[in-house]
């Protein structure tokens, strides 16, 4: 009699890796990876300190690999619903190309690699900023409020608001009012740009058991709730004009494109129940993108021409 | 043929293929940050990097 009974090896540990670099580099969410790296860019320029340019790009660059470190983790922990949902069913882990374990080291590793090098690099408020922000969407988001309640993605949204915050921090070595409003307008967009995404999407976050608004408190509250946050991103999109921080041509540009943001969730509000096309959800999303694009690149922009010394009116 | 060239594992082409890949990506990124840490290192401490008093 043998001394080890179990000897049947679990085939997906043994089996040997196909995986290309690619796949690897598919772990870190490439697309949200350079919405963090614009915004924390922006955060960093508009702090309007003295930095050797190396350690900006540096710095950004620690950023955005900690971004994509928490990409990994969410990846390696959601390949369960990722597989059933048609929009993430092709992902790394849940295809197979990767396999979970690996995932969850690739995430681990470059995290704790990015925090040490942010820290070395800039300061450790801003190390310190992005283990916590790694922590909250690996953790806090995916783990723990995604798979909860319909609230999931608000508080999570912070996760993703966080990085202009510690672009500022990295150069300035404390936490500004200026950097606060903007961890807000990321803050405050996430739910409507979810939200109208989860009304054309809801069929496949049903499928996966994920209480996205719609499905958990309807269409019609969802609807009014975007309504309302894009009233919120509206006005808080122009206080860096209120407050002096950002020109008064900012403040009329964010204005406009607030303006832009209510009157398309306005049109998701007045969209009929039996409405299954859900075309104003859909130009809601699309536009969702391009105002967080376009309020960030005015904000860059303003602080460029400051720099400068250009006097914008 | 003996016993141990029978336990090896054989890659198939796609999976030496894929290793090849990975080994490419992995050395690019370890050069890459070798670099970084230099320059880095240069800009932090500056001429004190030769300061080292006995």
């Amino acid at each position: 009699m043998a001394l080890v009974e179990k000897n049947g090896y679990d085939d997906a540990a043994f089996r040997v890796s196909e995986a290309q670099a690619g796949d690897y580099l598919a772990l870190l969410k490439p697309r949200v990876m350079s919405l963090v790296v614009f915004t924390a860019f922006v955060g960093l320029v508009s702090a309007q300190a003295p930095v050797n340019p190396f350690i900006a790009v540096v710095s950004i660059l620690a950023i955005a690999v900690g971004a994509g470190a928490s990409g990994a983790l969410n990846m390696w922990y959601d390949a369960d619903i990722d597989a059933v949902m048609s929009r993430t069913a092709n992902r790394p882990v849940p295809s197979g190309r990767v396999l979970p374990g690996e995932a969850l080291v690739f995430g681990l590793i470059l995290s704790a690699f990015s925090v040490m090098m942010l820290g070395l690099v800039a300061n450790w408020l801003a190390a310190s900023l992005l283990a916590f922000t790694i922590f909250f969407y690996a953790v806090v988001y995916t783990m723990w409020l995604k798979r909860w309640t319909p609230q999931n993605i608000v508080i999570g949204g912070a996760a993703g608001a966080f990085p202009p915050m510690i672009g500022w921090a990295a150069v300035t070595g404390h936490i500004g009012l200026e950097s606060v409003i903007q961890f807000l307008i990321i803050f405050l967009w996430t739910p409507p740009h979810f939200w109208a995404l989860a009304l054309f999407k809801s069929g496949d976050y049903g499928r996966a058991g994920i209480p996205m608004m719609p499905n958990v408190a309807g269409e019609a509250s969802t609807k009014r709730q975007i309504f309302a946050y894009a009233v919120l991103v509206a006005a808080v999109g122009v206080l860096p004009s209120v407050l002096g921080q950002a020109s008064v041509s900012f403040g009329v540009f964010a204005a406009a494109l607030g303006a832009g943001f209510v009157w398309y969730s306005w049109k998701v509000l007045r969209m009929p129940e039996e409405d299954r096309v859900m075309r104003p959800a859909k130009a809601l999303f699309g536009y969702s993108l391009l105002y967080l694009f376009a309020i960030f690149a005015a904000l860059l922009l303003d602080a460029v021409a400051a720099r400068a010394g250009i006097a914008v009116w | 043929m003996s016993v141990m060239e029978d336990d090896r594992v054989n890659l198939t082409e796609a999976q030496k293929k894929a290793r090849r890949n990975r080994s490419i990506a992995l050395a690019v990124a370890l050069v890459g940050f070798v670099v970084i840490m230099y320059f880095v290192t240069i800009i932090k401490l500056g001429p004190s990097i030769l300061d080292r008093p006995m």
